[in-house]
């Protein structure tokens, strides 16, 4: 058999193992109660516990610290005699085997949730024990995280948190999920753990535990009994890859030696260190939203020149690209009044904010405390505005920029509208950005939030390539550069299409710049350009990815 | 009936170790065992789920209650667990 899956490859990587399924909690169906014999149904219920008791203790022993203490105490719960009472109670009152131990643990979990904290975890806790004493009792697959004993490749549906919090990157080689996209849970999970993944593969409901399959999350693509040629060949290429990576070095270029700079997106202070570490020329994208959330008055200027300094100073000779405030009715501040807006993503946020008056003395003090921190330090500031629409709104945002002594001010181009006309924008200021992940939303009309559409949120979109391109090509006539943030940069194979479009810079994640620099350095721009040119060629995401990695 | 009133020695509380660790004691003693906040309701000593839901924190007092042959060295017994920090 030779048959090949394919869905949104989310974390680089190449794997082989046989297939382990997450299975789905138990459905306890119907109450078929009473019992027809009440002891022999309790005994059952109670080897139920147990088995499901043993099993916790013996990963309670292989486990450690703080993870093995809970499970320590995790493992005594089923064995609590009180819940057998509970579940003899149950039973006498009618109820079928399954609905008394479920009822027995519902009578616990309330009392551990109205507890709150780390109580009310413990009443996810007891969810998990029921479930699994439930599939016990009915020969069910064990729900949860599969331990088959040896390495597997982990099929789901979709995985939540707190799957994935138990996944050990020894045993699960892996991840295939039918559902879910490029920044779903399982995306994030799996590149922080550095484990191949491919999401959206809705043919992945077919595998069965046991099939051997060979998992390519560059690519996309799960291949069924792959045979051993094919996955020496992908472990191999692999392994050139991982190579190329390792000897990755320095400032970021083509084959031919064309200049693209590798940046960083900068979220908030606790990432600094390693975002500064980071083998990069800069900071592509400094968020600030991190010092006005979460607290009920504005921060004066001197407290927000403090924190730009320090991260000015973490760069000193190199970039630092910094955004203004990004609020709106989605991202709300306390001490703004939003208003009711019924569609947050198309209402009064990012530069927008600066039409009121409140608003606009945000800015002020937020640029006056850039401009401060900026000439106390010896970092090349940029700053830049996000949600910019028009090129009014650019020229505005680069007139104050400039009374603060910030003489290199750009705007974000997330907007479809400043996209089309990224020429008149780059007219009025220094620089482009562009945000793929909302210009993406914004340009296939598909909310962020909304899972059901992940296909259309793909960064891979030809339409939405189509507007880099526009944005790029107005950055070439007049001189400007543009670059990319989003999410889209820090895939190394995506990032070649978006250099091939036309963008200068690249800022991503710090873990992603190895990957890019090295996937950069194999093509020269002319062969970017081709790439680039197939991507837009393609009628959806799946085909561009497709095309390009073939 | 023996009675016994302890202050919670964990910081963290009757959580998670501390808690397993007091009810794999009490499970170990001759006699039955309760245990309660002052004035609250007592449960049985023996049942985790029943020890974790009274949410005992650290430096909180607690009840220790029990009948017969044994009750004041089982309370002796339980009460060094309970005073004992697990965290330190």
């Amino acid at each position: 058999m030779n048959v090949e899956l394919t869905g949104i490859g989310v974390s680089p990587g190449v794997a082989t193992a046989p297939v382990a399924r997450l299975a789905a909690p138990p459905e306890l169906g119907a109450d078929t109660g009473p019992e027809p014999d009440p002891d022999a149904a309790l005994a059952s219920a109670k080897a139920a516990l147990e088995a499901v008791a043993a099993d916790l203790e013996a990963r309670a022993s292989r486990a450690e610290g703080p993870a093995g203490d809970v499970l320590f105490a995790q493992s005594m719960m089923p064995r609590d005699p009180a819940l057998a009472d509970r579940v003899a109670k149950a039973l006498a009152e009618g109820r079928s085997a399954p609905h008394a131990v479920a009822a027995a643990f519902a009578s616990f979990r309330a009392a551990l949730e109205a507890a709150g904290g780390y109580l009310a975890e413990r009443a996810a806790d007891l969810d998990d024990l029921r479930d699994r004493t439930v599939a016990t009792l009915l020969g069910l697959p064990m729900p949860g995280v599969p331990d088959p004993g040896h390495p597997f490749v982990l099929v789901a549906r979709d995985l939540a948190p707190a799957d994935t919090a138990a996944l050990d990157p020894a045993q699960a080689v892996a991840v295939v999920t039918e559902q879910g996209g490029p920044t779903s849970h399982t995306a994030i999970l799996a590149k922080s753990m550095g484990l191949p993944a491919v999401v959206a593969c809705p043919d992945a409901a077919s595998l069965e535990d046991g099939v051997t399959v060979l998992v390519d999350g560059r690519a996309g693509t799960v291949a069924v009994d792959p045979g051993p040629e094919r996955v020496r060949r992908a472990l191999e290429g692999e392994a050139r890859r991982t190579e190329a990576l390792s000897g990755s070095r320095g400032p970021g270029r083509t084959a031919d030696g064309r200049a693209v700079q590798l940046l960083v997106n900068l979220g908030s202070p606790a990432d600094l260190a390693a975002a500064a570490e980071a083998d990069c020329e800069g900071v592509g994208l400094f968020r600030t939203e991190f010092l006005f959330l979460d607290r009920a008055t504005a921060p004066a200027v001197e407290e927000q020149t403090e924190v730009y300094a320090q991260v000015f100073a973490s760069f000193t000779g190199r970039r630092v690209v910094v955004r203004t405030l990004d609020a709106g009715a989605d991202k709300p501040l306390a001490f703004v009044d939003h208003g009711q807006e019924p569609n947050p993503a198309l209402g009064v946020r990012g530069i927008r904010l600066a039409r009121s008056a409140a608003g606009a003395a945000l800015l002020e003090d937020q640029l006056a405390a850039i401009g401060a921190a900026a000439a106390a330090t010896d970092a090349d500031v940029w700053v830049m505005a996000p949600m910019v629409a028009t090129p009014g709104e650019a020229r505005a945002f680069a007139a104050r920029c400039r009374d603060h002594g910030l003489d290199t001010a750009g705007a974000m181009i997330e907007v479809p509208a400043a996209a089309l006309r990224a020429s008149r924008i780059l007219d009025e200021c220094d620089f482009a950005s562009l945000g793929t992940n909302d210009l993406g939303q914004y340009t296939l009309a598909a909310d962020r939030m909304n899972g059901a559409l992940a296909e259309l949120l793909d960064p891979w979109q030809p339409a939405l390539l189509d507007l880099v391109g526009l944005a790029a090509e107005a950055g070439r006539e007049s001189g400007k550069p543009v670059g990319v943030c989003g999410e889209a940069a820090g895939d190394p194979l995506l990032a070649c299409v978006l250099v091939g479009l036309g963008a200068t810079s690249l800022s991503m994640a710090p873990s992603a710049i190895a990957a890019v620099r090295a996937e950069l350095a194999t093509r020269t721009y002319e062969e970017c350009a081709a790439l680039a040119a197939t991507a837009i060629g393609a009628d959806d995401a799946r085909e561009a990815r497709r095309r390009v990695a073939a | 009936m023996s009675e016994r009133t302890v202050v919670i020695g964990s910081s963290v509380g009757l959580h998670a170790r501390p808690a397993a660790l007091f009810v794999q004691a009490a499970a170990a003693q001759p006699v039955p065992v309760t245990i309660g906040k002052p004035g609250g309701e007592p449960v049985d000593a023996r049942s985790i789920l029943s020890v974790l839901g009274l949410d005992a924190k650290g430096g909180e007092e607690v009840v220790l209650r029990a009948d017969g042959e044994g009750a004041e060295a089982a309370l002796d017994a339980l009460e060094t667990v309970l005073a004992t920090d697990h965290d330190a």
